[in-house]
């Protein structure tokens, strides 16, 4: 075995500090343990981020006409966190909570015999279910678009929602399918060879959007 | 041919130089003083000199299994194992129960020629443990038997086995009993221990052994008759027969090299997995106690011998789930080696009881006259040089067993037998059948 | 790698906890109107049945259904099997036949074993003799779980035929390596006659650990271990071993009755036992096809298997 493999293996279970998703979104580029030749630095920080997010909550809330029928669905693991947050923001503008929700979408990966078996993250539903709502689903970064492929796939199994939106905090490119997203809190331009990180203060200890340079 | 076999340790002593002619030892000297114009020189240096082995319990498995083993075949595994006598279990098919059979295992084995073959008589007609077969009928024939048992079964009935210890006084036999006792073992798969216990499979337990063990030897001596008792496996039977060896009855018995190496922990893990039936066997693989405890019972002379219990099996008896395999292993070719490693290397044994007990007490619990040893001016030329400083890794593939079932795969073990003579002719010549 | 389940004692820790969570977040995929996953499609699961068992097979078979695997049913009875074929020729076939998976009840101690050493797929064991049943113990312990939450220091009290009971065995490792506290309870005839090493503790007396208890889990007594002179009569074994409704009563608040089925009701467990709200017959039955989902996404979804770490 040798030692990427074995960083692929530990992939299987969530890590703090590292989504598993993103090393799966890029089967050909960095992965995790990888040596990089620049430092990391920060192309967004926690005032950025939390200005983009409240940017989105107000587009979404535009876009929807009202919180009634939203439904906020986050992509384990920190897509769950920005729906909560979105959520959040929601509430304050609004007076009333607004829904919100997580959708693992593991088991409607097109990659999952590239990698070792993992773990899966947890869905959260509210009980009325997905029927005649207007669903947002909510990741950190697009990339290649398959996440959000599978999570279309995963929640027209749940039912029928009447609109299906994407929000995601950082886009940066090289898709390879036909999906956009509705709400972006930064466009980032970046080389394949690149990372992008999503800190969250939740599971990070703060908040931060983290590029590394391509490979050494 | 006359052969002078040059510095030989002879029973693992000081060299020697041995002279061999006319089918029976000539001279033994110091090296340089034998005299052997015109012999054939071997090279012995170095070697261990052994009377030639003697097994008092093989299975040639023919007439009736021919695809597992045939005399030849057997014979051909015994002599590279350094053995010049094999006593042949009677469960063929047919039984050897009748003078007919046995006299048809000693002539092929005279055909052979690797080593004599003694043909061991049934007790009960069929193996069926009701009846006695004609024992008298089989003594008295050609091949002059004088061991007789039901291996692979207990003559478990006490008046039946009684009758038998009796009968066979009559021509200085010897019962050689199978000892089990069938309702403490239906089904049984593997010693009954913490490892069966784990792996879920029927145990075997020790008081089986034990207690017919124990009834017979209180039989033999109430008939004053003689008992042996075959591959004796644990502890418990140690305790009995030292027991009635102190009680002066005539009582012997054997352990096979798989016992004195091997315990149950295999059939849980192995080179060759878990529930792989290369380990099954009858009696099972006991535990460390009991193999320290026969190891001691061999090296003080409570069990007089080693008996192979040489038992082939074609592959697809053992490439099957545990409880289907067929029990048992073969073990002519590598018993020297596993005696080494359990009773020399540990300092148990020095040559001289490996001798004693591979060829001089087997072949005296047989009868046999002309093997045994000891090697010596006028005794016949039956003996096994044994190269004891090599080690390499068991490889069935050259077995001439026509059987592969050995237990030993993927170990190391250490020695060679280099050649083997059979009065005074090598039957294996530098380590290959000639 | 080891790519198999042939028993509880091959799972760390992290290997049982990644099931039973795994099993945790499945187990919301059997409350929607769509029960099915499109994870395994194009996977083939064989489920290759020496020996009857109908509600294991069924359990297995809706569990790879339910992940879209194809499944193939081989069940040895009428099959060439039974005309003499060899366990290791069977393999072959299976083999031969692209089987990712295979899911083996038989009646032979270590079969599945034998079985991994000549397939290249996962093998999976739905029971071996009277030696294991690894899936039974993690659905068992996914329903403690529910019920009762983390396992860790739980007293889990186990009755009846320990000696050829494979969920005994698997329950004893599984439920020993998840941190809860096991004790058998059987008639001395019915326990192995030696079993240091076992990490449990072994009665002869219900009614002392009883009260004990916060799971009591009834085994099945098969009737021919009677004519075997294990017991003296069914009436005798019930009196001293079964579970009526008056030792249900002795049990601490809380504690639940667990059964691996098929029950003999009036023998081992009451009616009014079995039927109580204490009971999670049921429940272990639903548990069963999500315990099997989990175990057969973790060893067949990716590259290589989730659980079992390297061999």
């Amino acid at each position: 075995m040798n030692g990427a493999q074995n960083q692929a293996r530990d992939d299987r279970r969530p890590m703090a500090g590292q989504s598993p998703r993103d090393a799966a979104e890029t089967p050909e580029g960095p992965r995790p343990g990888d040596e990089y030749a620049g430092d990391e630095r920060a192309v967004l920080e926690a005032p950025d981020i939390n200005r983009a997010l409240t940017r989105i909550a107000h587009e979404i809330l535009e876009r929807a006409k009202g919180p009634e029928k939203l439904l906020l669905l986050g992509i384990p693991t920190r897509g769950t966190i920005l729906a909560r947050r979105l959520a959040d923001r929601i509430e304050q503008v609004e007076g009333q909570p607004v829904a919100f929700g997580s959708l693992d979408v593991t088991m409607y990966r097109d990659d999952l015999r590239l990698k070792p078996a993992r773990a899966l993250g947890r869905t959260d539903l509210p009980t009325e279910g997905v029927d005649g709502r207007i669903v947002v689903l909510v990741d950190d970064v697009l990339y290649s678009g398959r996440t959000v492929r599978a999570a279309l796939d995963a929640l027209n199994d749940l039912g029928r929602p009447t609109a299906v939106r994407l929000a995601v905090l950082v886009d940066r490119g090289h898709r390879e399918l036909p999906i956009r997203a509705d709400h972006v809190g930064k466009n980032l331009p970046t080389s394949r060879a690149e990372t992008v990180r999503v800190c969250l203060a939740e599971t990070d200890q703060r908040d931060a959007v983290l590029l590394r340079g391509g490979l050494r | 041919m006359t052969y002078l076999l040059t510095g030989a340790r002879l029973l693992g002593g000081a060299p020697r130089d041995i002279l061999l002619d006319g089918g029976v030892v000539a001279e033994v000297g110091e090296p340089g003083r034998v005299d052997a114009a015109g012999a054939t020189r071997v090279d012995a240096d170095g070697l261990v000199a052994l009377p030639g082995l003697v097994d008092l319990h093989t299975h040639l498995r023919e007439p009736g299994r021919e695809d597992a083993e045939t005399v030849a075949s057997g014979t051909a595994a015994a002599a590279l194992g350094g053995y010049t006598a094999v006593h042949a279990m009677a469960n063929t098919s047919p039984v050897a129960d009748t003078a007919g059979v046995v006299e048809q295992v000693w002539r092929l084995g005279r055909q052979a020629g690797h080593c004599d073959v003694h043909p061991v008589g049934a007790v009960t007609s069929g193996l069926a443990g009701r009846q006695l077969a004609e024992l008298g009928a089989m003594a008295d024939s050609a091949a002059r038997v004088r061991v007789f048992s039901d291996d692979g079964v207990c003559v478990s009935d006490a008046v039946l086995m009684r009758r038998a210890l009796e009968y066979v006084k009559a021509f200085d036999g010897v019962v050689a009993q199978h000892a089990q006792e069938p309702r403490l073992t239906e089904g049984a798969q593997m010693n009954e221990g913490a490892v069966s216990g784990r792996l879920g499979l029927t145990g075997w337990p020790a008081v089986a052994e034990e207690a017919i063990i124990a009834r017979d030897c209180l039989l033999a001596a109430h008939v004053g008759s003689r008992l042996h008792v075959c591959h004796v496996s644990t502890a418990g039977s140690v305790e009995i027969l030292r027991w009635a060896k102190s009680k002066g009855w005539d009582v012997t018995a054997e352990v096979t090299p798989h016992h004195l190496l091997l315990t149950d922990s295999r059939a849980e893990s192995s080179p060759v997995g878990p529930y792989n039936p290369l380990y099954k066997v009858n009696p099972p693989l006991r535990t460390d106690a009991d193999v320290l405890a026969l190891r001691e019972a061999l090296a003080d002379g409570t069990i007089d011998c080693v008996a192979t219990d040489h038992a082939p099996h074609p592959v697809e008896d053992k490439e099957t789930e545990w409880p289907a395999a067929a029990m048992g292993m073969i073990g002519l070719e590598t018993a020297l080696s596993v005696v080494q490693e359990a009773m020399v290397e540990t300092g148990l044994l020095d040559w001289a009881g490996v001798a004693d007990r591979m060829s001089a007490r087997p072949a005296r619990i047989g009868r046999l006259t002309g093997q045994g040893g000891p090697v010596e001016a006028g005794a016949p030329a039956n003996l096994t040089l044994f190269d004891p400083a090599t080690r390499g890794a068991v490889d069935p593939g050259g077995f001439a067993s026509k059987s592969r079932n050995t237990p030993y795969q993927g170990m190391t073990l250490p020695g060679t037998v280099v050649a083997t003579f059979l009065r005074g002719r090598p039957t294996v010549f530098e380590g290959k059948l000639t | 790698m080891n790519r198999h389940l042939l028993s509880t004692s091959d799972l760390s820790r992290d290997d049982a906890l990644l099931i039973l969570d795994t099993a945790e977040h499945l187990a919301q995929v059997a409350d929607r109107s769509i029960k099915k996953l499109p994870t395994l499609r194009g996977r083939t699961v064989v489920n290759l049945f020496f020996e009857d068992s109908t509600r294991t097979r069924i359990s297995f078979e809706a569990a790879a259904k339910r992940l879209s695997a194809d499944v193939i049913n081989f069940s040895a009875k009428g099959s060439s099997v039974s005309k003499g074929e060899s366990l290791k020729d069977t393999a072959l076939t299976l083999q031969a036949m692209g089987a990712d998976a295979v899911v083996v009840r038989h009646g032979a101690s270590g079969a599945p074993h034998r079985l991994a050493t000549w397939v290249d797929g996962s093998v999976v064991n739905a029971g071996d003799g009277t030696h294991e049943h690894p899936t039974q113990a993690l659905l068992d312990a996914f329903t403690m779980r529910r019920r009762l939450g983390d396992l860790d220091g739980r007293r889990v009290t186990i009755v009846g035929d320990v000696l050829h009971s494979r969920v005994a065995r698997s329950n004893v490792h599984l439920l020993h390596t998840l941190g809860a506290q096991v004790t058998l309870v059987a008639p001395p005839t019915l326990v192995p006659v030696s079993m240091g090493d076992w990490p449990c503790e072994v009665s002869y007396d219900f009614d002392a650990v009883l009260p004990k208890s916060d799971v009591v889990m009834m085994l099945r007594v098969q009737h021919e271990r009677m004519n075997a002179s294990y017991f003296p009569s069914a009436r005798e074994y019930s009196r001293r071993y079964g579970l009526d409704p008056e030792r249900l009563g002795r049990m601490p608040e809380g504690a639940i009755v667990m059964h691996p089925g098929p029950m003999n009701r009036g023998m081992e467990i009451a009616a009014e036992v079995a039927d109580s709200g204490r009971s999670t017959i049921v429940e272990q039955v639903t548990n069963g096809v999500t315990v099997r989902m989990a175990v057969l996404y973790l060893l067949l979804s990716g590259s290589e298997p989730a659980i079992g770490g390297t061999q």
